[in-house]
């Protein structure tokens, strides 16, 4: 069996299983969602179906259109109770105190509370019911004047469900950059031209450590103090392959503290391959990477300790990074380093902006890999990265308008498709 | 075989997690929790490589009187008595196997609290020494987009403080707009949360890019090649 991208022997100028495996894949998983979708939906039932346990108080009404049904899209041993509240129900602080949520497995009962909700509340979720069971419930409005109980709406039969509904607008978006990035991959790989503008960190790699090999210092390499099941990290140990090629053709020492084992293991063998691919195994040196302490300041004092007593030329810092990340800047700074910094932590980037040379700001610590590799199957990522961007913001632009134009000629269809566009960039549960 | 098997194990797992995310229902529901108890049991595994590293290369550098051995001193021994305190729950008020290696009063949560807290908090205390030299750089009325900078900083370090509402609170009602902390709020919650939220959605969309590129095999750099 071929990986996914793999040459093919016998033609190795096409892809074996890459590009139409991603597509039949893609295709399947767009099948399986349309197939699947109508299985495990749990019809509500309402309050009225089993009318018992109306309790008359003065003050306050029951609630109303209540419903009792199976949660959708979860994994079961779930119900949900939803209600239309009483004309009564000011919010905090007026005539109704809160709900009772009652459950009983007869609809004659016996009744037992299982839960309480707020006033202005409209839903349940009752999280301890087993899968298969038949549930019903009622609400019993809480005031000072006394308690009034609604009718009963139920069965409720908790069950799992194969298809989580909820995220379709996730699926689609997952689907539709895939797309994207396949067809300009493709599009890059039939020998057409595309332009990818210049990010100046990466053009500066190769300056920063060409400096560094004639001033005879090394060259540090921070990757951010996360694990590799972050992408941030992910992406640094990438970077740091294509930096590590680079150090080797220059004959220059590399430098990697990191402060997790996993990431010293990786990174050994991500600068080991870099360094053969250079066709310099033997200036590899496996004691340049290595590994400082889990402990976030721990970890800053262990490498400002190396900064200030061996002065790298030049520092990148790429990853994840927190509190730490001035420090480090800061102090690279302070010693002359020429600083390259990428991050996809937001609130660090502009402290990585005011003490660095260069700073890739977000997407670009993820276009980085693919910019040095100059390979067109990577290149075609980043355009189809872009093209996401710009349904994004054509989408902003249109939803922006739409609901502008709705609120001031108050026209019905238009508020609809407003609502469409919020509902469909929102991952809130339905 | 060696290059084949990791991208087949990434592309695999990738997939898998990725179909799971759309599917709730078991064994697909527990499948994110339990490759993180997978990959938990690795990071330990590979935490032993670390501890071990860690003797390793600072002995070395003792044992060779190297430049800074030192600090590599203070690093072994710390390291062992701290390992050492650990394993054998000195002074847990409990005994050996009465308590948690952190139980209060232990000797362990002893060297937590009086050693490494105060040291961990001062290495975090220099970060405002840090942030006014760094700020001192930024803020340097250079140019034109450095002075705007400036002023939007002046603007917002002045309305967070008493002194913004009292350089203002002449201005009549109806000039309530003007007024330095309610400019502070709206350069915070419309022009900053609009480019924060620009950068998000192009996080998002990087972290999605790059993930497929690896699950599909495209990106193997992470593999020391292209």
């Amino acid at each position: 069996m071929q990986p996914f991208g793999s040459v093919c022997p016998q033609h190795p100028g096409r892809r074996a299983g890459g590009l139409r495996s991603a597509t039949a894949f893609v295709s399947g998983l767009i099948l399986f969602v349309c197939l699947a979708l109508p299985l495990g939906a749990q019809v509500p039932t309402t309050a009225g179906s089993a009318g018992v346990g109306l309790t008359p108080a003065g003050g306050v009404s029951p609630v109303r259109d209540l419903e009792a049904a199976d949660t959708p899209s979860d994994r079961g041993e779930s119900a949900t109770v939803r209600w239309a509240p009483p004309r009564e129900d000011t919010g905090a602080g007026g005539a109704v105190l809160g709900y009772a949520i009652q459950r009983a497995p007869q609809p004659e009962g016996p009744f037992e509370t299982i839960g309480q909700a707020s006033p202005g509340a409209t839903r349940y979720d009752d999280t301890h019911v087993a899968n298969g069971e038949r549930y019903f419930y009622r609400v019993v409005t809480l005031s000072a004047s006394g308690d009034v109980a609604s009718p009963v709406a139920g069965p409720a039969i908790a069950r799992a469900q194969w298809i989580n509904t909820n995220q379709w607008n996730v699926f689609i978006v997952l689907v539709l950059l895939l797309g994207f990035n396949l067809y300009f991959i493709e599009h890059i790989r039939s020998g057409r031209k595309t332009f990818i503008r210049k990010i100046a960190g990466l053009e500066a790699v190769a300056e920063a450590v060409g400096r560094a090999t004639e001033m005879g210092r090394p060259i540090l390499f921070v990757p951010g103090i996360q694990d590799m099941n972050d992408i941030q990290t992910v992406a640094g140990v990438t970077i740091l392959g294509h930096i590590g090629r680079t150090v080797a053709e220059y004959d220059s020492q590399l430098v990697v503290p990191t402060s997790r084992a996993l990431v010293m293991t990786t990174a050994r063998e991500t600068v080991k391959e870099a360094y053969l691919s250079a066709g310099r195994p033997e200036s590899y040196n496996e004691d340049n990477i290595y590994y400082v302490t889990d402990e976030q300041f721990g970890y800053v004092a262990g490498v400002n300790g190396y900064m200030v007593r061996n002065k790298p030329a030049t520092c990148f810092y790429m990853g994840a990074f927190f509190a730490e990340s001035l420090i480090l800047a800061e102090t690279g700074n302070s010693i002359g380093a020429i600083q390259v910094a990428g991050t996809a932590m937001p609130a660090q980037l502009p402290f990585f902006v005011a003490a660095c040379d260069y700073t890739l700001i977000g997407e670009e610590l993820f276009a980085a890999s693919a910019y040095l590799s100059g390979e067109p199957k990577q290149l075609g990522s980043i355009k189809g990265q872009d093209i996401g961007k710009f349904v994004g913001m054509l989408s902003i632009i249109l939803g922006v308008s739409i609901l502008t134009l709705a609120d001031l000629t108050g026209w019905e269809p238009l508020t609809r498709i407003a609502e469409f566009i919020q509902s469909f960039w929102s991952t809130e549960l339905a | 075989m060696k290059r084949t098997i990791p991208l087949l194990i990434t592309g695999i797992v990738g997939a898998v997690l990725v179909i799971a995310y759309f599917i709730p229902h078991p064994p697909f529901d527990s499948l994110r929790e339990d490759f993180s108890i997978f990959f938990d049991i690795i990071a330990a595994v590979a935490f032993i490589l670390g501890g071990g590293n860690l003797i390793k290369m600072h002995g070395n550098r003792v044992s060779r009187r190297e430049e800074g051995w030192g600090y590599s001193l203070v690093t072994v021994v710390g390291f062992l008595v701290v390992l050492a305190i650990g394993l054998t729950k000195v002074g847990n008020p409990d005994g050996f196997r009465g308590s948690s290696v952190t139980a209060a009063g232990s000797l362990f949560d002893y060297a937590y609290q009086f050693v490494f807290r105060p040291c961990a908090a001062t290495m975090f205390a220099l970060l405002a020494f840090y942030v006014a030299s760094a700020s001192f750089r930024a803020f340097r009325a250079k140019n034109l987009e450095a002075t705007i900078l400036l002023l939007v900083a002046f603007t917002i370090l002045i309305g967070r403080t008493f002194v913004g509402a009292w350089m203002t609170s002449w201005l009549p009602d109806s000039l309530h707009f003007l007024t330095i902390p309610y400019l502070a709020e709206k350069i915070m919650v419309v022009l900053n949360y609009a480019g924060n939220r620009a950068i998000m959605i192009g996080i998002a969309l990087g972290i999605v890019s790059t993930s497929l590129k690896v699950i599909i095999g495209i990106d193997r750099s992470y593999l020391g090649s292209d």
